[in-house]
């Protein structure tokens, strides 16, 4: 071997990657050669060195997010506000897509904004007389299914009357041009309107509250749906509303 | 349905490519030596590796990552068509030169010192393509010879005279900085 093979062959050495025969062969060199055997000493000196130290860079959150965004399903499904609002379609195969958890939908701020305005705009059109509900039951079973093939799958209907929270009917609402299901509540003279829109992201939302034009907004998503429940009834008493709601889907979804 | 043909393809490229994302960051950051040159050239190495992904027949991952990595950075390169580096300017000659000739001053005697990441970060930033892309690729990528031969389209013999020339580069210019230091 010369020391042309062997300076080259060194580095083969030092990586495991040579047979045995031709590992016995460059060690035979070094063995007899002192330049090669200092050139691999350092070699492998500058390795162990390097193998201590990170040498790696992390990719940027952001560049990760990006990347997320970019991927075709999220394409198709812009995080924005044409498919904020798809309707309904839990059990279906839009459901599949929600609970695989593919899609992140990331709104941002002027669209939630926008939403939550269209959100109480319509709570201020229900308010007008004969436009509450479009189907008027205190009795979830006839609500419930009154929305069925008005959209893909019926939002949850939820009586909470024993909780203080009176079920009077449903309606049919229009939100950002899309149809979206409206179940209405009264907390005595208070009427809560409570907005559900199906979204692609499954991840689970804390509650919060927000007020525009003097109504309370508590918006939070669960269960790969957007909630929205607004009322003039004061921010705690919402709260309360929303906790009742989500304990009892807790307990139907158990139970 | 097409629709949840699509998303479970999505789903397999992202178990399958999402977790080599710091791999080919840190192989974007080697290449292009810019921080927001790589974040651009990584997001389009992923939207091509999904195009691609039907394709794909694996089982490595990493080194078809890092060959479309490449492609997209090569043309980075033409566009800025060869930024200087400070060891080597021109591989051709580099790749012919003697690979010993630089570590001939009494090799016995020294002993590299411990440097801190951002100053060995620019050791190997100053080499000279194909050394730094091939270093990077073994050292810290840890692809084995045939993986990296796989990932830029070389024969094994090429990788291994590339990165003893890349390590004998590095220790040179790594010694020459302490020599300057004392
Ligand atoms: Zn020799």
């Amino acid at each position: 071997m010369t020391c042309d093979e062997a300076r080259i062959l060194l580095h083969a050495l030092l990586d495991n990657e040579l047979d045995a025969g031709h590992a016995r062969d460059v060690e035979a060199h070094i063995a007899s050669c002192p330049d090669c055997a200092a050139e691999f000493a350092a070699q492998r000196e500058m390795q162990r060195v390097l193998a201590d130290t990170n040498l790696r860079y992390t990719a940027p959150a952001s560049l990760r997010a990006r990347i997320e965004a970019s991927l075709p399903q999220a394409q198709r499904q812009q995080p924005s506000r044409r498919s904020v609002l798809r309707g309904f379609a839990m059990g279906s195969a839009v459901s599949a897509l929600a609970a695989s958890g593919v899609v992140a939908l990331v709104l941002r701020q002027d669209d939630q904004q926008r939403i939550l305005s269209e959100v109480v705009s319509a709570h201020l059109r229900s308010l007008q007389a004969g436009h509450l509900t479009d189907v008027v039951s205190t009795d979830q079973h006839t609500v419930k299914p009154w929305f069925n093939g008005k959209l893909d799958v019926a939002p949850p209907v939820i009586d909470l009357t024993a909780q203080g929270f009176t079920l009077v009917g449903g309606r049919l609402d229009y939100i950002d041009a899309r149809a979206i299901g409206a179940v209405v509540y009264k907390r005595r003279q208070h009427v809560v309107n409570l907005f559900v829109s199906q979204t692609s992201n499954t991840e689970y939302r804390t509650p919060k509250t927000e007020t525009m034009q003097g109504f309370n907004c508590r918006r939070w998503s669960n269960r790969g749906l957007n909630f929205w429940a607004v009322s003039d009834i004061g921010a705690d008493e919402l709260a309360e509303f929303v906790d009742k709601f989500e304990a009892a889907m807790k307990a139907n979804v158990e139970g | 349905m097409p629709v949840n043909d699509d998303l479970q393809k999505a789903q397999r490229f992202r178990e399958a490519a999402l977790p080599y994302l710091d791999d080919v960051y840190t192989l974007a950051r080697y290449l292009l030596r810019d921080a927001s040159d790589a974040e651009d050239a990584v997001q389009e190495c992923y939207l091509r590796a999904l195009k691609h992904f039907d394709s794909y027949r694996g089982p490595a991952m990493k080194p078809w990552l890092f060959a479309i990595l490449r492609n997209v950075c090569n043309a980075e390169y033409a566009r800025r068509a060869h930024r200087p580096s400070a060891i080597e300017d021109t591989p051709g000659a580099a790749e012919q030169t003697p690979i010993w000739q630089e570590s001939e001053a009494s090799p016995e005697t020294e002993v590299l010192r411990s440097r801190d990441a951002g100053a060995i970060r620019k050791l190997i930033d100053a080499l000279a393509e194909p050394f730094r892309e091939t270093f990077v690729l073994r050292e810290i990528n840890n692809l084995s010879y045939r993986e990296i031969a796989e990932a830029v389209g070389a024969p094994v013999g090429t990788v291994m005279s590339r990165l003893a020339r890349a390590r004998a580069m590095l220790r040179a210019a790594w010694t020459a900085e302490e020599e300057q230091a004392k």
